[in-house]
């Protein structure tokens, strides 16, 4: 005790001590580096062999990259400037690049007509795809495919302007009728629909296409990547409705109905795609007489849609199924009919279910937009495979060509998949 | 596009009888435009260059047609056709003829009911070897490595070919033309089968074509030509005329060159009839006088169309050989203009 009183309290920190840096081991890159790749034996083995895969694989495609040719009019050209060195050939993107994008028939000097719809397609899309956008946008994605026809096709505007009146007057009709019958407002607006185009049609004159303010482009003419697009859009977004009703009719207890959904479905996803589109592009032929033929990316739209449709009612039901009955009764307990319990209670939480199963399915059916080569469309790999490579002067390029088809492909596909799951997270309203 | 649809269904029932019957020579004349089905793309014979013109050696068929009927040799539509969609798109009409390297078969004549009106490419199976490999003659490859498009009467050929020399050999299956090219650099197989017009053509792309060889064995017969409908006689006197008129002309010495000065008038009364200066062989097909002279001015006379597109000076580089006129030892017999 009495040391306490001689001797006073050596040390007494005045202040806190500043923190010291972790250990070197314990921090930082070394840290992470010590977790993530060098945990143990066989992770540190493994992070030593997939380093050097990746080494290998730099190695060898590096320089074929880097040392790439850029300008040059042939293959053989190509060979001279590299002059024995490895390089990719590149010279036939810069070359043939509005080919691979617009197709061989497009004229250069409507490049700018796709274009511009291109760019209005994000437009249209943007309300659809970011529900936080002003519901206004709206009016614009409804105009969007028939102003995106007429930039594409071209010719006369009166073409897309009756096809609009028609849906608008079948719209009309089944406000008025809809309100009391679903089935007269549904036959009625078809009628009307059908109406309107027919006079529609019998008024524009034979040859407003030419001298129209837009030179019209045949069908036939469209082709590359721009091809692959247009049918990717137009399919997807035509087989999402169809697919949702398709589903709700296979559900359905009125046996004609019940069972016309599920023939169709069973029969189309029974055969192959390809065979579809043979039948779309042959078949058809010899039903109708030479000259009148229903045009041929229509045929092709119709048989694309049929079978994604299919699959994505398939989707659809899976999402329905999954609901508890529960949903169902509560639905029936408010005293909602049918359309108002499928559109406020059942479809927002079965599509929300499916979306996963959906994009799936969109995904695909845009990569099967490529199918289209096989019956003489020149999309993007019907371009490569066909003119491309077939002349004396890129004949022997694959790499380069089918890498540029694959990047642009990618690029797209995974857009899709990246929206989606953020469609997921800003859906996500449980708790798990 | 939804106006065709309606006048599509529209007119169906109406015109499905009445349109197969009238003449293509007057269905052409009337749209102003020959529809003529190419491949959709075949090194030399039809591709699209980097402007969307359509060259070829095939293509200058559909473009001498046109210049014959229409006088402009620019007046074509040119609808690419598959193997499989080819014969289809002839038979229903979409088409008026076909110029697609297409073999002129029994069953397709006869079976299918199309008319070959003539050949312009006598074709047939080949093999490419490394130059290092040191063969000289197709006998000599005794237990080779053969690489072989499968489910195409190549591989029958082949079969044939070797069990009749007694000799073996090990096939490499392969799909595609372009899998073969690098199956067979890669050292997949020593050896590679298929047309030699598609051989001389791949070995073209190839960094050191001169390190491969065809060799001189020829197995099988692939006369390639254009061919119509059957039933429409007077369409396909045009095109195998027009095609024979192409090779008489080589024959004759008629050159895009000396078209004009020999239209004036020559000694050589075939010639004067060829051109439309004596006889009236135009009129009897129901062409113009000068059908053949406008056919000849589209891509110039057999020899020079061959020269252009697939002959030894370009790229691909193919020989005469069977397709040189019968006075230099080919196959190719017009027969007289008279």
């Amino acid at each position: 005790m009495a040391d306490q009183t001689t001797n006073p309290i050596a040390f007494v920190a005045e202040g806190t001590i500043p923190p010291s840096p972790p250990p070197a081991n314990q921090t930082g890159v070394v840290k992470w580096l010590r977790e993530n790749l060098f945990s143990g034996v066989t992770n540190t083995i493994l992070t030593v062999l997939s380093i050097l895969l990746i080494y290998v694989l730099l190695k060898n495609t590096l320089p074929w990259i880097l040392n790439g040719v850029w300008n040059a009019d042939s293959l053989a050209q190509c060979r001279e400037i590299l002059d024995g060195k490895t390089g990719a050939c590149f010279a036939v993107l810069t070359e043939r690049w509005h080919q691979l994008i617009y197709g061989f028939k497009y004229p250069a000097e409507a490049y700018w007509r796709p274009n511009l719809a291109f760019v209005l397609m994000l437009v249209a899309l943007a309300p659809v795809l970011f529900f936080d956008l002003p519901r206004k946008l709206l009016v614009f994605t409804a105009l969007y495919p028939f102003i995106a026809f007429w930039l594409i096709w071209g010719g006369s505007i009166l073409v897309p302007i009756v096809a609009l009146l028609g849906f608008v007057a079948a719209g009309v009709v089944f406000q008025k009728l809809g309100r009391n019958s679903f089935a007269a407002g549904f036959f009625g607006a078809i009628v009307v629909a059908l109406i309107v185009w027919n006079i529609g049609g019998a008024l524009i004159p034979e040859g407003a296409n030419e001298g129209a303010m837009l030179t019209a482009v045949p069908s036939r003419d469209l082709g590359g990547f721009m091809l692959n697009m247009m049918l990717g859009l137009t399919c997807v977004s035509l087989s999402v409705p169809l697919g949702i009703a398709l589903a709700l009719g296979r559900q359905s207890s009125m046996p004609l109905i019940k069972w016309v959904c599920v023939i169709f479905i069973e029969f189309i996803r029974g055969v192959p795609l390809i065979t579809l589109l043979f039948v779309a592009s042959v078949m058809l032929a010899y039903f109708f007489p030479p000259d009148s033929t229903v045009d041929l990316f229509l045929r092709v739209v119709i048989m694309i849609t049929m079978f994604s449709a299919a699959y994505i009612a398939e989707v659809i039901r899976g999402g329905l199924a999954a609901l508890p009955r529960g949903q169902y009764e509560a639905a029936d307990s408010l005293g909602l009919d049918y359309p108002q319990a499928m559109r406020l209670i059942i479809l927002p939480q079965a599509l929300k279910i499916s979306i996963p199963g959906i994009v799936n399915v969109a995904v695909g059916l845009f990569k099967d937009t490529t199918l289209v080569s096989v019956i003489s469309m020149f999309d993007l790999v019907g371009m490569i495979r066909g003119p491309i490579l077939a002349s004396t002067e890129w004949n022997g390029v694959y790499w380069e060509l089918l890498g540029f088809a694959a990047l642009l492909f990618f690029v797209v596909c995974y857009g899709i998949s990246q929206y989606s799951q953020w469609l997921e997270r800003r859906l996500a309203t449980d708790h798990r | 596009m939804k106006k065709s649809v309606i006048l599509g269904v529209a007119t169906v029932a109406g015109l499905a009888a009445g349109a197969a019957t009238a003449g293509t020579v007057d269905d052409v004349k009337a749209r102003g435009k020959l529809n003529c089905g190419v491949t959709t793309g075949l090194v030399g014979f039809a591709a699209p260059d980097a402007n969307g013109e359509w060259k070829g050696f095939d293509v200058a068929v559909c473009r001498a047609v046109a210049a014959a009927v229409l006088g402009d040799a620019s007046a074509v539509e040119f609808v690419p056709t598959t193997g499989k969609t080819r014969f289809t798109a002839l038979a229903s009409g979409e088409i008026d003829m076909l110029a697609r390297n297409t073999t002129w078969t029994f069953s397709r004549d006869v079976d299918l009911k199309f008319e070959f009106v003539g050949v312009n490419y006598y074709d047939g199976q080949g093999f490419m070897v490394p130059k290092a490999l040191g063969v000289s003659s197709a006998k000599e490859l005794d237990g080779a490595t053969v690489c072989i498009q499968t489910g195409t009467t190549t591989e029958l050929n082949l079969a044939d070919f070797f069990r009749s020399n007694n000799i073996s050999y090990e096939p490499v299956p392969i799909e595609t033309n372009a899998e073969a090219q690098q199956q067979y650099l890669a050292g997949a197989c020593d050896v590679y089968t298929t047309d030699a017009s598609g051989l001389a053509a791949t070995r073209a792309t190839f960094e050191d074509p001169s390190a491969h060889v065809l060799l001189p064995e020829i197995i099988s017969k692939e006369p390639l030509g254009p061919l119509v409908r059957h039933g429409d006689h007077e369409w396909g006197d045009v095109v195998r005329w027009t095609l024979n008129a192409l090779i008489s002309a080589e024959e004759l010495g008629v050159t895009s060159a000396n078209i004009d000065e020999m239209a004036a008038g020559t000694n050589n009364p075939e010639v004067n009839r060829l051109l439309g200066t004596e006889g009236t062989l135009g009129e009897m097909l129901g062409l113009d006088a000068d059908w053949a002279m406008k056919a000849i001015k589209s891509g110039g006379n057999y020899g020079e169309v061959f020269a252009q597109n697939i002959g030894e000076e370009t790229p691909i580089g193919l020989a005469r050989g069977l397709n040189a006129q019968w006075t230099d030892g080919g196959l190719l017999y017009s027969p007289p203009f008279r």
